[in-house]
């Protein structure tokens, strides 16, 4: 049996005759010169070779590979956790500023916009967050989370508190367990309760004196939020503990929760996620950092503040020092800044409502089951019987970027699927088909997708067994 | 029609009637989980904007930047970025789409990044690179972390030069937090490695040597290979810091026994943005299941046609988790596309003409300077790269005070040391920094 979806879609492939693909850049023409230069010989090398095209060929070559790549405005784009939302265009407008590109090493007398643009988004970011005090610095969610560890970690230090674990869920995003054991800490995996929530007597079991943090996110990856949130804040805290908030899912709570009303010490914020700044293919990204005031003295340096006569960066008293060599992804905080800005008060309220609304339509429309509930932002469904990525491949064929598979692993078979605020119900019913005529369809006929993509199912395998991973160890084959 | 808060979200009010039945409520905010004593009221203060004035508020902010000639470096540059790559890599099949889980429907992204890789690979001459780090400063932290992984030595210590920036050393610092590592400093002689004192510094309890060509004060490095023998009979790590403009003219990394490159390649593809980079990392085939962040190699699909994918992802933080090479996850793939581009339109006749100009304008810069009265420069006796060191009479910070004055932005490095970094985005300003600086020098 095979299922049916209104929704069709071919992708772009291109080939040339005689190899059925789009050449690399160094098959269409590759030229070595020799090198000539001023210097000593014994300075420089002999020679380069790269591809030599001109601009007409470049640019019909990466219009190529553009159309076979698939992006949000490509079609709908439901990666659980990912928050893939509609990037509004005027904001690469307003990072093109060229004022907004100085080099950072320019006074601060003679950066006084830069320095006023991040202390507002500092400001706004602070009250969204419910935090005192928020740092740009860090250039990605997991450089956020590194900070905020670090951060947990000086605090302890300062009061001579010797602790040495980090208590993370077992569905928590992979990125917390590394950032936690790069700054030194040892991981202890805290298993999920029977409603998916964080287990309040393993959690108990688990806390100590060692106890340096509990990371969470809420609502957590299978979208659902903690409602003992004020009891698990007062457990961690009795033991000397700090909380972190993974801001990851924070689209869920703008203008209804805030971390820091709920007990939270420490957060990042993923502006690429919740402030929808393009993911561009994987970053750059940007994890702002924020703190309650007990914690700002650790901030990294440098932070920014008001003075007398505007701005200034300073070093904060203890800070924890850098996680960037520089002040991070600057231009991405620029649209994040507009974006906030062009919200509002309303408009942020309103894109988590509109996200909680979407997705709790969208469980509602699919056949497959969603164990737990209710959800916030996002939900995962069970594929049963059927391999998720399976599933996944399939709903290529169906003109729909698929869910996050196999993860969270509580949920057998997982589909998580966030929908974002910016789908109308059409969509949704388009979306929810996608899933449905998957549903329906045969094991062969998951097997053979996806059949409608630039390229068929790909070898992942032989693709670890034997790495080849540039054009050169292309030649050596 | 719509009826929301969010100019983004598209749903009329009778869809979202239709909607809130479907699920069996009655109003939006019964569908938020969330206990009465933790709801928030939605009052953060913030005014709404129509797109217009959103985009003049950020215009009028940053108009307070002052409208300076940038004669900035140590580290971070400014070249010319050509018109292709600002539209090309504003395609929106490449800037809204994600990480490349799905690698059938993201070949577009997954072939220019496998070109970056390999770009690097000829740059480097190295035969594995990942497809990016955020900056040159956690690159430099990534290959430490990578030292402890790879090293049998009991050693712990890692060296670094006295002169290494802030920016790269605070970073260090922080990504071996999480080891007993300790940084010791070597010092430079004349503008470069001081190799004697290297040597002695240099033992058994060495994880990793980390040097930079150009150094952060611009001179080239004559004596790299003897840096990397030097690491290599003690077992260590060599690790060099450079840039893809650098690696295009200078001599192979690999060629001086280099076993990691890092650096930034914001140098092509972006502007001075504030900062932001693009880390390089590029390492021995030997490192391969031990390097971080993402590598995406080249296989078939089911017709048998090359096809490319994300590839070794085990060692990541989404399969690994606490056990992984490294946390990141999002990390700088745009930028590594517009550098990728930014490569590709200069060719190799192009990409060394700019580096042979970016020795050439230092060196033609350098000479005119020094015909100022009270002005030495260069100060080092050696080949420079874009930028140099100049000596003044007066106090440098006065002198550069006096250069911001008149429009020109410097970095002061010591008391009567100035910096100063030419390319082609500043060069046909020369004439007036010229004399300006011989009116700030007096």
């Amino acid at each position: 049996m095979t299922g049916e979806s209104p929704l069709g879609y071919n992708q772009a492939r291109w080939t040339d005759d005689e190899d059925t693909y789009e050449p690399l850049l160094s098959e269409k023409n590759t030229e070595s010169v020799a090198v000539d230069s001023a210097l000593p010989d014994d300075l420089t090398r002999d020679s380069l070779e790269l591809p030599n095209l001109s601009e007409p060929e470049l640019a019909r070559h990466y219009t190529r590979l553009s159309e076979m790549n698939y992006g949000v405005e490509s079609g709908p784009f439901p990666l659980g956790s990912c928050t893939m939302k509609y990037n509004p265009k005027f904001t690469e407008d307003v990072a093109a500023v060229a004022d907004a590109s100085v080099h950072p090493d320019r006074s601060e007398q003679s950066t006084q916009g830069t320095l006023e643009l991040q202390y507002e988004l500092q400001q706004y970011l602070g009250k969204i967050g419910g935090m005192d005090a928020v740092t740009l610095q860090p250039p990605a969610g997991a450089a956020g989370e590194f900070a905020g560890i670090l951060i947990a970690n000086a605090y302890h230090e300062s009061r001579d508190d010797d602790r040495s674990e980090v208590l993370i869920p077992d569905s928590a995003h992979g990125t917390n367990f590394a950032s936690a054991a790069m700054a030194g800490y040892d991981v202890v995996t805290l298993p999920s309760g029977e409603d998916g929530r964080v287990d309040l007597d393993a959690l108990a079991a688990a806390l100590s004196e060692d106890t340096a943090a509990l990371m969470l996110t809420n609502p957590n990856t299978l979208g659902l939020f903690e409602r003992d949130i004020t009891e698990i804040s007062e457990m961690v805290h009795d033991v000397g503990g700090l909380l972190y908030y993974d801001g990851a899912n924070l689209n869920a709570l703008l203008g209804h929760g805030r971390p820091g009303d709920m007990g939270f010490d420490i957060m990042h914020y993923n502006v690429h996620k919740t402030f929808a700044t393009p993911h561009g293919g994987g970053g750059p990204g940007a994890g702002p950092v924020g703190v309650v005031e007990e914690l700002a003295e650790f901030l990294p340096d440098p932070h920014v503040r008001e003075s007398d006569d505007g701005y200034e960066l300073y070093a904060p008293e203890n800070s924890i020092g850098k996680v960037h060599g520089y002040q991070g992804n600057w231009l991405v905080a620029v649209k994040a800044y507009a974006y906030i800005a062009r919200l509002g008060d309303e408009g942020l309220a309103d894109a988590s409502a509109k996200a909680v609304l979407n997705a709790n339509y969208l469980a509602e429309m699919v056949d497959y089951e969603v164990p737990f509930g209710p959800f916030h932002h996002e939900f995962v469904a069970s594929a049963g019987e059927q391999d998720a990525a399976d599933v996944a491949k399939r709903m290529l064929d169906y003109g729909v970027h698929p869910p996050t598979t196999k993860w969270p692993e509580i949920v057998g078979e997982a589909l998580m699927t966030e929908p974002t605020e910016i789908e109308n119900k059409r969509t949704l019913d388009q979306l929810a088909a996608a899933f449905n005529a998957a549903r329906a369809d045969d094991i062969e006929t998951l097997e053979a997708a996806p059949e409608r993509t630039a390229a068929r199912r790909i070898d992942q395998v032989s693709a670890a067994r034997d790495p080849r991973l540039s054009w050169q160890a292309l030649d050596e084959a | 029609m719509t009826a929301n808060g969010s100019p983004y979200a598209p749903h009329t009010p009778a869809e979202t009637e239709a909607m809130l039945s479907a699920v069996g409520v009655d109003r939006e905010e019964a569908l938020f989980d969330i206990p009465d004593d933790v709801r928030f009221d939605g009052e953060f203060g913030i005014d709404a904007r129509s797109e217009r004035a959103t985009r003049e508020l950020v215009e009028d902010t940053l108009a307070k930047n002052d409208d300076l000639v940038e004669f900035l470096g140590r580290g971070h540059y400014d070249h010319y970025v050509p018109s292709m790559v600002d539209h090309l890599s504003a395609r929106s099949e490449f800037l809204t789409s994600y990480t490349q889980y799905q690698p059938e429907v993201a070949q577009g992204f997954l072939q220019a990044l496998f070109e970056y890789q390999s770009m690097l690979v000829e740059l480097t001459g190295l035969s594995v690179a990942n497809c990016s780090m955020y900056d040159a400063a956690t690159a430099l932290g990534e290959a430490a972390t990578l030292a402890v992984r790879v090293r049998e030595t009991s050693g712990d210590r890692i060296v670094v030069p006295e002169t290494l920036s802030a920016g790269r050393r605070g970073t260090l610092e922080n990504y071996i937090a999480g080891h007993d590592i300790t940084i010791d400093t070597y010092p430079m002689d004349d503008g470069n490695v001081d190799r004697e004192v290297l040597a002695e510094s240099v033992d058994e309890e060495t994880l990793l040597v980390y040097a930079e060509n150009p150094t952060v004060r611009g001179t080239i490095e004559e004596g790299l290979g003897a840096v990397g023998e030097l690491a290599d009979d003690n077992d260590a790590l060599f690790v060099l810091g450079s840039d893809p403009v650098a690696l295009a003219l200078l001599q192979e990394p690999a060629s001086v026994g280099a076993d990691v490159v890092v650096g930034d390649a914001a140098t092509l593809g972006l502007p001075s943005a504030y900062g932001m980079g693009l880390g390089i990392f590029a390492c021995r085939e030997e490192f391969l299941r031990q390097v971080p962040g993402r590598l995406v190699g080249a296989s078939e699909d089911t017709t048998g046609h090359r096809a490319y994918t994300l590839t070794l992802q085990t060692r990541e933080q989404h399969i690994r988790r606490e056990r992984a090479t490294s946390n990141i996850c999002t990390n700088q793939a745009w930028v590594a596309l517009r550098t990728a581009m930014h490569v590709a339109w200069l060719g190799p006749d192009g990409l060394l003409d700019l580096a042979e100009d970016c020795v050439t304008l230092a060196r033609d810069l350098a000479d005119r300077l020094n015909d100022i009265r009270g002005v030495k420069a260069p100060v080092h006796d050696r080949h420079h790269f874009r930028e140099f060191v100049v000596r003044t009479d007066q106090p440098a910070s006065a002198v550069a005070a006096d250069l911001e004055s008149a429009g020109y932005a410097v970095h002061v490095v010591g008391e009567h040391e100035l910096q100063v970094c030419v390319t082609e985005t500043n060069g046909r300003k020369i004439d007036g920094f010229v004399a300006a600086f011989e009116e700030a020098a007096r």
